[in-house]
């Protein structure tokens, strides 16, 4: 009986203790020395795993970034549009193809807006969709692998800046081009634009199961700046954005010719209309070449076609589908709220954010209330779609992202920070500074029907004092705000590589379900894979040698190669036989002067090889792979171009 | 049919769940593998605990000289036929014998399966010690023998930066329930046996 009492005494005094240290904990969230420790909300202790997964573009990296949030840590630069020596892309025989375009090989690009697609105005994660801006590119990266599986030419594009958003199921990724040219191109006078140059809005359709890339139709647009753009959702789903400047269709001194107009227009596209008119035969197949290069995940090796032609359309010969709504001046970001009512178009120069309404735009085309007309797309009256404009709220509006609350947020180039405001009564209820010159910001989930909050990060273009000073050149910095309570709260500065242009954010839960470790060797349908060692050879055809190589821990197979003669053009083709999680293999031979090859488990990957010298080359392992992994090398012997050394090959002969 | 024959039947039955689910496990855990490397073994093959295990094994234990574990050893190819023999034996004696024959059946179980699990031992014996001889790493202990990687034959052991488990799966519990039902049959028949003496 005492025992009894001594336990139930026991028993309330832990459940106290329990509880007590609960209310603490819960206490300390609203004050005490805690609430401040902004350190605590921004660490992921060790082994655990970011909630938030943020693709940030590399801007003239030509790349994407992947960094995970709270933390702001950086996981992996995936190569897209340039040469990355890293891992070989773009080096490698089975990527080169990933870089062809109309105009050649180009190992480098400027990339820019990164947005993920979607399903049923959700975010899905399975494919980011990202624009290279100089020579007009789309490309899709798998989020699977995080590889670039798919890159399309824009042809009657320049400037493809006014990309790569994607409509509510994925039906389309949407390229604008942001400079106007001759269409087709040709030799004219430079200062014959105005009239007779033109803009390509291209709508290029996504295959639902495969993701597979094909323009289905471009919309040839008055000669304006098609700057960005964004699709309608929910009520005005089956519509597309974009902001345009250079009204005046200037092409000299833009930054005072371009600027005269006090409005400038927003076009919106009733898609699904000229989706319909195409359908039905409509557009017309214009000549136009442009690469489509297309990664297969079972060979491991890209192709690149050249496509002749595209189907392009007037947009006069579409009534109802194509219309303008002037927007103060010079607008730069098209926004459209997750509910698809509002579209907010920051005119940088101007003191107001202006907000257009989806449903008084419908009501105003009802009404024919035309102001005008430009080119044969009729103006609607800037009064008739005005849904409100935000007084005021600081200098140089950019970019706006949406919490899913009813709120929204703006950056300010010039003024440096981020301004929160309420869709409906346009009040400002925050603002907060970032260091310094903010473009665009992300909120995980933006560009969707559902927004994830929780966070947003404004994405900067000068660092000066936030890291040691040293330069001229410093990295970019992004900084990330708490958006959860009715204030922002400012948590973390981290560095970005190249320029961190645009972001799309999401919930990692979402990637890591559909996450690819390793290849199945199975399901390795490489042309030049070897699967066993007794499959590695080595092959002549005329000055070419084909070299079947294979890695494991801790050698290659072959590892003395001899019969090579200078002139020959060597290919080693490497398949990594390893089937663990992350037991990656490199390759590397001295005078290569491609880069190093970094095969994952499963993959075959190829690189060239031209020998300029006689002598024995040493060929090794570039990726530190096991205990033995200084051991894992081999010989390559090259002879004189006139000599008469048989091929052969060998591993391990020399023991026993 | 007697009471004590059914529940005979159902010993004799019971084993062939081998047939069904695996026998064995043997996990190995070490911090680099957040995903344990395991395998099972069935009555008649290794097994993947997660895909490529086995592969990811071989290619560990080279280091040291261990043998790659074999597609198929001569015991893959005995233990089913033996399970099948007894099973039917069990059988025969459900339908045809009386409740001493039941003892017999379980005596013959145990012994089988203390035969099973000793060739088990010497194998794992023959795979933990009998390291080639141009192994990449060689590992003494303390009083200068050759260090044996052998796994536990039942529980866990650490090996070098491993901690290896080894513990009986839902096949043995198979086997284990159908040779214990054998010997309750035993009991029942027996104690039937007295009671229709008595009446």
């Amino acid at each position: 009986m005492k025992n009894l009492l001594k336990l139930t005494l026991a028993l309330v005094f832990v459940l106290f203790t329990y509880t007590s240290c609960n209310n603490s904990k819960s206490s300390d969230n609203k004050s005490g020395a805690l609430a401040s420790n902004v350190a605590e909300k921004v660490y992921v202790a060790p082994g655990e795993h970011d909630e938030f997964y943020a693709f940030i573009s590399g801007g003239y990296s030509g790349n994407l970034t992947v960094y995970g949030l709270p933390s702001g840590r950086m996981f992996k630069e995936i190569p897209v549009f340039s040469q990355f020596a890293t891992s070989g892309y773009g080096y490698s025989e089975e990527t080169k193809p990933m870089l062809n375009t109309s105009h050649g090989f180009i190992p480098w690009g400027d990339s820019h807006h990164p947005d993920i697609s979607q399903t049923k105005g959700e975010i899905d994660g399975r494919f980011v969709f990202i624009n290279e801006n100089n020579t007009p590119r789309i490309a899709k990266i798998d989020l699977k692998t995080f590889e670039t599986t798919e890159i399309i030419e824009v042809p009657n594009s320049a400037g493809n800046h006014s990309s790569s958003f994607v409509t509510e199921n994925t039906e389309y990724v949407v390229a604008g081009t942001r400079f106007s040219v001759p269409i087709p191109q040709r030799d004219m006078p430079i200062n014959e634009y105005k009239g007779n140059f033109q803009g390509a809005l291209s709508f290029i359709s996504v295959a639902p199961e495969t993701g597979n890339m094909d323009i289905k139709f471009q919309v040839l647009m008055p000669g304006f700046n098609y700057d960005l753009s964004h699709p309608g959702r929910g009520k005005s789903h089956g519509w597309f954005f974009f902001t345009t400047y250079n009204t005046e269709e200037a092409s000299s001194l833009l930054e005072v010719n371009a600027s005269q107009n006090d409005k400038d227009f927003i076009a919106a596209v009733n898609w699904k209309k000229i989706e319909d008119y195409v359908n039905n035969g409509g557009g017309t197949m214009m000549p136009a070449d442009y690469a489509h290069n297309v990664y297969d995940e079972h060979t491991h090796t890209a192709t690149s076609t050249m496509k002749k032609e595209v189907r392009v359309v007037n947009p006069v010969d579409v009534p109802g589908a194509v219309f303008f709504l002037p927007t103060p001046k010079s607008p730069h970001g098209c926004d459209v709220d997750p509910s698809g009512e509002y579209i907010v178009g920051n005119g940088k120069l101007s003191a107001n954010l202006t907000v257009h309404s989806f449903t008084k735009m419908l009501a105003a085309i009802e009404g024919e209330k035309f102001d005008g007309e430009a080119y044969g797309i009729p103006i609607l009256k800037f009064e008739d779609v005005l849904a409100g404009s935000v007084e005021q709220p600081g200098l140089g509006p950019l970019h706006t992202e949406f919490d899913g609350q009813g709120n929204a947020y703006t950056t300010f180039f010039i003024s440096s920070e981020v301004v929160k405001w309420k869709l409906g009564t346009w009040e400002v209820i925050d603002r907060k500074p970032t260091y310094y010159s903010v473009g665009h910001l992300t909120i995980p989930g933006g560009n969707s029907g559902k927004p994830q909050g929780k966070y947003m990060f404004a994405m900067n273009k000068i660092t000066k004092d936030r890291y040691l000073p040293t330069g001229p050149e410093m990295e970019h910095s992004a900084q990330l705000y708490d958006i959860s309570g009715e204030k922002m709260e400012l948590l973390l500065d981290f560095p970005t590589h190249g320029e961190p242009h645009y972001a799309a954010a999401m919930r990692a839960d979402l990637i890591k379900e559909r996450s690819q470790k390793i290849y199945n060797l199975e399901d390795n349908k490489h042309p030049y894979a070897a699967f066993t060692d007794d499959d590695t050879k080595v092959v002549r055809k005329g000055n070419e040698v084909h070299i079947y190589m294979t890695t494991i821990r801790s050698h290659f197979s072959p590892d003395n190669i001899e019969g090579v003669k200078v002139g020959d053009k060597v290919y080693f083709h490497v398949t990594n036989l390893e089937q663990d999680f992350d037991v990656p293999h490199g390759f590397a031979v001295l005078g290569q002067n491609t880069s190093e090859l970094l095969i994952m488990p499963g993959q075959t990957k190829s690189s060239v090889w031209e020998p300029t010298k006689v002598g024995v080359w040493p060929f090794y392992c570039t990726d530190f792979c096991s205990a033995l992994h200084q051991e894992m090398q081999g010989y390559i012997r090259v002879s004189p171009a006139d000599s008469n050394t048989p091929i052969k090959w060998s591993l391990g002969e020399d023991i026993e | 049919m007697k009471k004590s024959n059914i529940i005979m039947l159902l010993a004799a039955i019971l084993p062939l769940g081998l047939f069904l689910f695996p026998l064995w496990k043997i996990t190995l855990e070490a911090p680099q593998y957040p995903i344990p490397l395991g395998m099972y073994i069935h009555i008649n093959d290794f097994s993947d605990a997660n895909p490529h295990d086995i592969k990811n094994i071989n290619l560990m234990n080279h280091y040291v000289g261990m043998k790659y574990i074999p597609d198929a050893i001569p015991e893959f190819k005995i233990f089913p036929i033996g399970i099948i023999i007894t099973s039917v034996i069990g059988l025969l004696i459900a339908f045809k014998g009386n409740y001493k024959w039941f003892l017999g059946w379980f005596i013959l179980m145990i012994a089988i399966s203390a035969a099973g699990m000793y060739d088990f031992y010497l194998w794992e014996h023959d795979y933990g010690h009998n390291l080639d001889p141009k192994a990449i790493m060689k590992f003494t202990n303390p009083d200068g023998t050759q260090m044996g990687f052998q796994p536990p034959l039942f529980g866990s052991r650490d090996i070098l930066n491993f901690k290896a488990h080894s513990y009986p799966q839902l096949g043995a519990l198979f086997l284990t329930l159908g040779i214990a039902t054998g010997l309750i049959a035993y009991f029942i028949g027996k104690k039937n046996h007295k009671k229709s003496l008595l009446m």
